[in-house]
């Protein structure tokens, strides 16, 4: 509500302007209003410049051709290229004939698996550990600074160092083959360097998910679950019909933020196997593609990065709609 | 004490005591192989042996062409260039956003959250082509440019969430009081806004001296943050993968992270769930 929105000890100009707006029925006072645009026009500036600019370009780069030779030797210079960096990647088309194995272009598919394989799986263990570190850290216990302070540091460390990190306890010498008594050449085959990237990345996430959660827990007030305790509810019944449903807003909103997050990860998989295991694409996400064909070219690269940025919001797109994620709204207040 | 509560108490420790492991235990492998001898970096005791300082002066010597303090320089410079704009700019937005009724509202927050879910590998291909054109590519201004992308969304969501739940009552009460709408701002409210302020620039500090996919692409050789850094680490001796000189410098670019998050630790807290959960 509008401070001067009180009626009738209002001065007359006030009055007036409330009974305009009363007309036009809205409660916007129209010098509010552009005092909020100008204080917002910075930002919006700069996003623009920042964000606006760059994906405007690699739209309209996406849609030149690249310089290369043509099929008598000739070079050409690029220019118009329509749909052909699309067809390119989605129909994995290099000119005339399909790509040839082993090219950035026959590999668009198979990096998009991967790259879903990688989300689905490290944010489901997320959600379970993380809901379950939520769960215990909302107990009463003492040392609760201690913990929380624990739990920050995987999220603190730069993914760059936790990548070397977990690179150095997966070596073959290393203190996980120790531990277990194996054997494994962890970054030499295509399933252990999936679950060794896996790994590391619930290593270092799962904390933020479990905050994000906790936060959602304890919104939930204690007498809520002491009526049910009363009413005769067991300890699974007031998890499944009262925790789950009431802090299903704060864990869509997790969920939502680690997906994206896992679709464009880029600097685990490429410090810790550079795409590869030993050879190939095993490990390639979609960002590491598009950093690879920038060698190849600007603007099939730019096309690509134009489909990996249309794939994270059509999830995102997903997760609005139909888990009604709503991380714009204010939630309450949560208690300290 | 029951049984039944006993037992829930014992399940609530041994809950933590993973908790707990699960942060700190690669972390500890990391600081006790960082003060190992090289030619012991695969001993498994699990407290340090052989210990030497010997890594700590492989990170900082420059004869194999790393140049990890100047490194450290650089992300220092870029974290704290990339905070200072995300909070000008953001805390006017936020004030905004969390004060005032204006159309567009929903539609200008809709944006910048789209802005915070950007992927940073959208950006590179075309600010590479650009920053080449134009003699940009490899400097300070290429990494900071790109990282203001995220952090300025960052700081908008956080500092919003932390101007909500500010008493501007108080304000109202010291204009009544005879205090300027300046006075009363600048009296009042900044010294209460501080504490999100800060906050906010640890986030945006910490969220910049972690980037690295821009800045492997778009850094040259005297530009690089320390992330970039220690990726491409060679150490002292070549063909051996000096795992202990890396995990001092993983130790010598997490310590100064890790003493912020334990000096701000619950502010930290509060501010993570501020921008995600609470909006």
């Amino acid at each position: 509500m509008n401070n001067n929105a009180s009626g009738s000890t209002a001065p007359a100009p006030a009055r007036r302007r409330l009974a305009r707006r009363r007309a036009r029925g809205s409660s916007l006072d129209p010098h509010e209003t552009r005092r909020a645009l100008l204080l917002v026009a910075p930002a919006v500036a700069v996003l623009a410049l920042v964000i606006g600019y760059p994906v405007a370009r690699a739209v309209y780069m996406s849609f030149q051709a690249d310089q290369h030779l043509d099929e008598n030797g000739v070079f050409v210079e690029g220019g118009f290229a329509g749909l052909d960096n699309y067809k390119h990647w989605l129909l994995q088309r290099c000119g005339d004939v399909a790509c040839p194995p082993g090219s950035t272009g026959s590999s668009f598919w198979e990096v998009v698996w991967i790259t879903l394989f990688f989300t689905v799986v490290t944010v489901t263990i997320e959600l379970v550990l993380g809901f379950w570190f939520a769960m215990i850290m909302n107990g009463k216990f003492r040392g609760r600074g201690l913990v929380r302070a624990a739990v920050l540091i995987p999220w603190a460390i730069p993914t760059a160092v936790t990548a070397k990190l977990w690179y150095f306890i997966f070596s073959y010498d290393g203190i996980i083959n120790n531990l277990f008594n194996s054997q494994v050449l962890w970054f030499g085959d295509k399933w252990a360097a999936r679950s060794a990237i896996i790994v590391s990345d619930v290593w270092k996430t799962t904390p933020f998910m479990a905050l994000l959660i906790l936060a959602g827990l304890q919104l939930i007030a204690d007498d809520v679950y002491e009526a049910a305790k009363v009413d005769g509810a067991s300890p699974w019944q007031r998890f499944w019909s009262i925790t789950v449903p009431l802090v299903k807003p704060a864990v869509v909103v997790a969920l939502l933020f680690r997906t994206l997050d896992v679709l464009r990860m880029y600097d685990l998989p490429q410090i810790m196997t550079g795409g590869g295991a030993g050879d190939g694409n095993d490990t390639t996400t979609l960002s590491i593609l598009v950093i690879n064909e920038i060698r190849n070219g600007f603007n099939s690269a730019a096309a690509l990065s134009t489909l990996t940025f249309l794939l994270v919001f059509g999830v995102a797109f997903l997760f609005i709609k139909f888990l009604g994620a709503s991380a714009t709204g204010a939630e309450g207040k949560a208690k300290r | 004490m029951n049984t039944t509560s006993r037992w829930r108490s014992v399940r609530t420790y041994l809950g933590v005591a993973v908790i707990v492991l699960w942060g700190l235990l690669p972390f500890y492998w990391m600081i006790v192989t960082a003060f190992r001898d090289l030619q012991f970096t695969f001993d498994s005791t699990p407290w340090p042996t052989h210990v030497t300082l010997d890594n700590f002066r492989t990170v900082f010597a420059t004869d194999r062409g790393n140049h990890f303090g100047r490194a450290l320089g650089n992300s220092v410079l870029i974290g704290v260039v990339t905070t200072a704009i995300g909070l000008t700019v953001g805390v006017f937005t936020a004030y905004a956003m969390a004060r005032l009724n204006f159309p567009a509202k929903n539609a200008i927050l809709a944006v910048i959250l789209a802005a915070s879910m950007f992927p940073g590998v959208a950006l590179v291909t075309p600010l590479f082509q650009l920053f080449r054109n134009i003699g940009w590519y490899g400097s300070y201004q290429a990494m900071i440019i790109p990282n203001i992308s995220f952090v300025l969304p960052l700081t908008i969501y956080t500092l919003t969430a932390f101007f909500r739940e500010m008493p501007w009552e108080l304000e109202e009460a010291a204009r009544i009081d005879g205090a300027t709408k300046r006075q009363a701002f600048t009296k009042i409210m900044l010294p209460l806004a501080a504490p999100g302020v800060v906050t906010t620039a640890i986030l945006a500090f910490i969220a910049s001296w972690n980037e690295f996919l821009i800045a492997s692409q778009l850094s040259s050789d005297s530009t690089a943050p320390v992330t970039v850094a220690i990726a491409s680490f060679t150490g002292s001796k070549p063909h051996v993968e000096p795992y202990t000189a890396v995990m001092a410098a993983g130790t010598v670019v997490t310590i100064p992270l890790i003493l912020m998050v334990l000096a701000f630790q619950r502010r930290i807290v509060d501010g993570l769930t501020a921008g995600g959960v609470k909006g």
